[in-house]
């Protein structure tokens, strides 16, 4: 099989798990922003970590012919502190000239606070204003309906969203139809406790076809897989779904969603070239070091 | 059903037949939750929004769909069961993490 993980957040994992994901057929993973487990203390701390997303890691991928691109943000747990978000924002349009870097993401909102939602609007502004994709985060567990409610009346407020470039991921049964009426896009994250198992993926599948929905792994810090995607592939055998269905949902869609950047490709990327065009960090002494354990 | 909609491959018995065994394990795990906790506290129906959530969810678990024109299915009634239903923004950021239900008994934690 062949798959395309779109929301992968593969700063949290190990060598091995690109790996395991290679052996299962991922051709390319796709990591948006988010939040470390802990809150960093300054706009500083956000600018290392997209010189990790967009220089390190698709180099590290690249060792194992798989295509990673980064999404940036500052993410929702963190969209509270609204002098941080401004900070961390205003340096986020020179990364966007970075050739892995697909869009803003994953924007969203956390406890639906006033202040998350100024710093997602911020966000929304700052991808129409550079033309980027959008990738959105919607809360979770009992936060997870309110959120999504709110996240969709907040952008078809806006005259200028095309909402065909705008993936509204962590759906659940209850969010899922919200998003698509809306002309959406929409991933289902086949994380173990808080978000989909594969077979209730599969339901709403069953029930809304295959139109704008991806599955991903959403693999991070917590309990996770990141070979969720070929877990899902395995379930949709044994519940019968035909070859071709499994490669529409784990390959064509993703593909046909994040094409829609010029940037997006899943072919091989040679090994030392996936930085040679990376926002080089002021200092000299910025030396990327792929590969090589502390 | 909507269209585009992808109609399972397989029969009622079918799907019986590949996922008894494993849904019986749930039903058996979630059985054994709830005598945990009625050795340990019964009486955390009443004080614990979590357990209330849990103990109605399991209701509309029961719930039959077919002919009552409930137009949800039973997962969404629990998910809608589980989900804070106000539309207001939070003035402030309370705490950082969801859990997992929306106290509408405003019974707090026990």
């Amino acid at each position: 099989m062949r798959y395309v993980d779109l929301h992968a957040h593969m700063v949290s994992r190990t060598t091995d798990d690109y790996v395991q994901m290679a052996l299962t057929g991922c051709v390319a993973v796709t990591e948006p922003a988010f939040w470390a487990g802990w809150d960093r203390s300054s706009a500083d701390g956000f600018e290392d970590y997209f010189r990790h997303l967009t220089d390190f890691e698709p180099k590290r991928a690249a060792q194992y012919g798989i295509r990673h691109f980064a999404w940036l943000c500052l993410n929702p747990k963190e969209g509270e502190d609204r002098q941080l978000a401004r900070e961390v924002l205003s340096r986020i349009p020179r990364y966007l000239q970075s050739p892995t870097v697909l869009g803003i993401g994953e924007i969203g909102l956390n406890r639906v606070t006033r202040n998350e939602i100024a710093t997602f609007r911020d966000h929304v502004d700052l991808a129409l204003e550079h033309d980027q994709l959008i990738h959105i985060h919607t809360p979770h567990l009992e936060d997870k309906y309110k959120g999504t409610r709110t996240i969709v009346d907040i952008l078809t407020e806006y005259d200028r969203i095309d909402p065909s470039r705008v993936m509204i991921d962590h759906a659940e049964e209850h969010t899922l139809p919200i998003i698509l009426e809306n002309g959406f896009w929409t991933g289902l994250t086949l994380y173990p406790q808080t978000k989909v198992s594969p077979e209730r993926a599969i339901d709403m599948f069953e029930r809304w076809g295959t139109e704008r929905i991806c599955v991903a792994s959403a693999c991070d810090w917590g309990p996770s897989l990141p070979d969720a995607v070929p877990h899902f592939a395995l379930a949709m055998r044994r519940r019968g779904h035909a070859a071709d269905v499994i490669d529409r949902i784990v390959y064509h869609n993703p593909i046909a969603f994040l094409g829609q950047s010029p940037k997006f490709s899943v072919e091989p990327a040679p090994r030392d070239a996936a930085s040679a065009a990376a926002v080089p960090r002021a200092e000299a002494d910025a030396k990327s070091s792929a590969g090589v354990a502390a | 059903m909507q269209p585009g909609a992808i109609p399972s491959p397989k029969t009622g018995r079918e799907l019986v037949d590949e996922y008894f065994i494993e849904n019986r394990t749930r039903l058996l795990e979630i059985a054994a939750f709830l005598d945990r906790l009625d050795r340990t506290d019964p009486s955390l129906v009443d004080r614990d929004f979590r357990v209330r959530a849990f103990r109605e969810a399991l209701r509309l678990l029961d719930a039959d769909r077919s002919g009552s024109g409930e137009p949800q299915t039973r997962v969404e009634r629990i998910q809608h069961l589980l989900s804070d239903p106000t539309t207001e923004p939070l003035e402030k950021l309370d705490m950082k993490s969801a859990r997992g239900a929306y106290d509408r008994w405003q019974l707090g934690v026990a």
